[in-house]
C-alpha cells in the first residue's frame, strides 16, 4: 500500500499543477511532496493559490512539519526539501543539485530511503534532467514511477530524462494523473482494511 | 555506491557519529538525519570509503581525514544580505531600539564564511553606531572563519551582494566597502575591526553572553528537535532581557519550548524579542 507521493516539475510545471492538485477528491488520503523550480524570490503565492481552487488543502511545506494524508506540500523557494525517517519535513540551503534549489533529486532521494517500496515518484514537464536520478532511485527501492507524456509535456526534456534512466511504470497525458492517483491511494485504502480485519 | 538497506545504514551511520563524538568531541547524533546522510555521501565519495566501518576507522586513525569530514558536514553557503527585506526590517524595526544603547554585542551563530556579519556591518556603519558596536561571528569550521577573518571574497557573486545590499535598503554602493583585485575583493579594515571571528560549537560549547542580538539565520533547520530546543535555550541565556533574535526565513519559534519567551517583532521574516527571562 503507498505512503506518500512526490512530484517534480520545472518549465511549465504551474499549468499542470493547476490541473492535478485540483482533479484530487477531498478524500485523497496520501500526503503529496512537490518541489517545482521556483525563482528564489517567489513567496508563497503558489501554494495560497493551488489552496483556493482545490479540494485538498495545499501549503508550503515548513521544517519539522509532520506530512499529513491527504495534504499537498510545495518546497518553499531556496530551500531543498527532504523527509526524515519519522515522517517529518527538513529543510536545507545545501548547494544547488542540477542548478537547483530546491532539487526534484534531493526530494525524491530522501523520499525513497524512507518510503521504499510505498512511495509513488512522478516527474513531469521540464527543461532539465533533474528527477531523474531520484526516480531511478524510487523504482531501485521497489516504488512506482510515473512520468508525463513527453509528447503531451509543454517542455519534454526532463520525463524525456526521467524515461531515459529507469523503468517508467505509467506514461501519462496530465489529465490522466489525478484520476490514477485516486485509483492508487484507494487501493492502498483497501488494502489496509483487508490486513485490518485478518 | 553500494544500495544498503535503510535500517542498516540508520544503524551504521549511528556508530559512525558516535565513534566521532567519543574520538573528536564533535556530536552530529542529532542533525536532521536526510541532509547528513547528503553530506556523509559526499565524504565516502571524496575518501572512496563506501563502507560506514571502514570510514570510521580511517577517521578515528587520520586527523586530516577528519578534517575533511568536518568541511564536509559544517554548512558554508551563505551570501551578502541575503533576503533583503529581512536586513531592511531590521533596520527599520530594530536599529531603532539598539541605537538607544551606549554599546551593543551581536552574535552571529553558524557564520559560515562571515559574509552576514560583513553585511551587519556595513548596516550599523550606515545607521551611524558602528563605532559603538562588537560583531561576535562564530562557527565551528575553522577554515571559514579563517575566510571570514582575511575577509576576501570571490568577486564573482558581487553583482547578486550589490542587488542585495541595496534591496535592503542599502545608501551607498556595495563597491564602496570593498577593494577589487582580479577576480577578488577585500572588503575595508574599518568593518572587521568591530567584527571577532572565533570557534563556538552550538552543540557543545556554552553560552555566549550579554547580547542585544543573535542572528542565526538557516542553521536550525540542520537539526533535529532535541536539538533546536538545546540550542535555543542557549540562545536566551546568551540575550539581554528584551534582546532580539533573527532567524531564517523558514525557521520559527513554533513548536518550541522557549516559544512563550518571545513575542514576534516581525512574523513573516521571523524576528522576535525576548520578554521574559530565564528562570522566572
Amino acid at each position: 500500500m503507498y505512503e506518500a507521493v512526490v512530484m517534480g516539475l520545472s518549465a511549465g510545471g504551474m499549468n499542470v499543477l493547476k490541473t492535478i492538485i485540483p482533479a484530487l477528491p477531498a478524500t485523497f488520503p496520501l500526503p503529496i511532496a512537490i518541489v517545482q523550480h521556483i525563482a528564489p524570490s517567489s513567496d508563497g503565492y503558489l501554494a495560497e493559490y493551488l489552496g483556493q481552487i482545490s479540494a485538498i488543502p495545499v501549503k508550503e511545506a515548513e521544517d519539522k512539519e509532520i506530512l499529513r494524508g491527504g495534504t499537498a506540500y510545495l518546497a518553499p523557494a531556496g530551500y531543498h526539501l527532504l523527509i526524515e525517517a519519522n515522517r517529518t519535513f527538513s529543510l536545507s540551503i545545501d548547494e544547488s543539485v542540477n542548478y537547483c534549489c530546491p532539487s526534484i533529486d534531493v526530494l525524491f532521494d530522501s523520499a525513497a530511503d524512507v518510503y521504499r517500496q510505498n512511495l509513488i515518484g512522478i516527474v513531469l514537464t521540464g527543461a532539465n534532467a533533474d528527477g531523474s536520478k531520484g526516480l531511478k532511485k524510487i523504482k531501485e527501492g521497489g516504488g512506482l514511477a510515473i512520468v508525463q507524456d513527453p509528447l503531451t509535456a509543454e517542455v519534454p526534456y526532463m520525463p524525456q530524462a526521467a524515461l531515459n534512466a529507469t523503468v517508467i511504470d505509467y506514461i501519462l497525458d496530465v489529465s490522466q494523473i489525478a484520476p490514477l492517483l485516486a485509483r492508487l491511494g484507494k487501493v492502498g485504502e483497501g488494502e489496509n482494511n483487508v490486513r485490518s480485519i485478518s | 555506491m553500494p544500495l544498503l538497506k535503510t535500517d542498516d545504514e540508520s544503524t551504521e551511520i549511528e556508530s559512525l557519529l558516535k565513534g566521532i563524538h567519543e574520538r573528536y568531541g564533535y556530536d552530529f547524533t542529532h542533525y536532521s538525519q536526510a541532509s547528513l546522510k547528503r553530506r556523509l555521501n559526499r565524504v565516502r565519495e571524496h575518501t572512496k570509503l563506501f563502507s560506514y566501518p571502514e570510514l570510521l576507522e580511517r577517521l578515528y586513525q587520520d586527523e586530516q581525514c577528519f578534517d575533511l569530514f568536518l568541511k564536509h558536514m559544517s554548512i558554508t553557503v551563505t551570501e551578502m544580505f541575503r533576503d533583503p527585506a529581512v536586513y531592511l526590517s531590521i533596520r527599520e524595526k530594530i536599529i531603532p531600539i539598539l541605537k538607544t544603547f551606549p554599546f551593543i554585542k551581536i552574535w552571529h551563530a553558524g557564520c559560515a564564511t562571515g559574509e552576514e556579519a560583513y553585511s551587519m556591518a556595513i548596516l550599523l556603519h550606515e545607521e551611524g553606531f558602528l563605532d559603538r558596536a562588537r560583531i561576535y561571528a562564530t562557527d565551528f569550521n575553522k577554515q571559514s572563519l579563517e575566510t571570514g577573518q582575511a575577509g576576501i571574497y570571490s568577486s564573482k557573486n558581487m553583482g547578486t551582494y550589490a542587488a542585495n545590499y541595496l534591496a535592503a535598503g542599502g545608501k551607498k554602493n556595495l563597491s564602496d566597502y570593498y577593494s577589487s583585485s582580479y577576480d577578488l575583493v577585500k572588503f575595508d579594515d574599518f568593518l572587521k575591526e568591530h567584527i571577532t571571528f572565533s570557534y563556538h560549537n552550538l552543540v557543545t560549547d556554552g553560552v555566549f553572553g550579554e547580547m542585544n542580538l543573535i542572528c542565526c539565520r538557516n542553521v536550525l533547520i540542520y537539526f533535529d528537535k532535541v536539538l533546536q530546543d538545546h540550542v535555543l535555550s542557549l540562545f536566551t541565556e546568551s540575550l539581554r532581557h528584551g534582546g532580539f533574535l533573527c532567524l531564517g526565513s523558514k525557521e520559527s519559534l513554533n513548536f518550541t519550548k522557549v516559544k512563550k519567551m518571545f513575542e514576534p517583532v516581525d512574523t513573516k521574516y521571523r524576528i522576535y524579542r525576548m520578554t521574559e527571562a530565564l528562570h522566572v
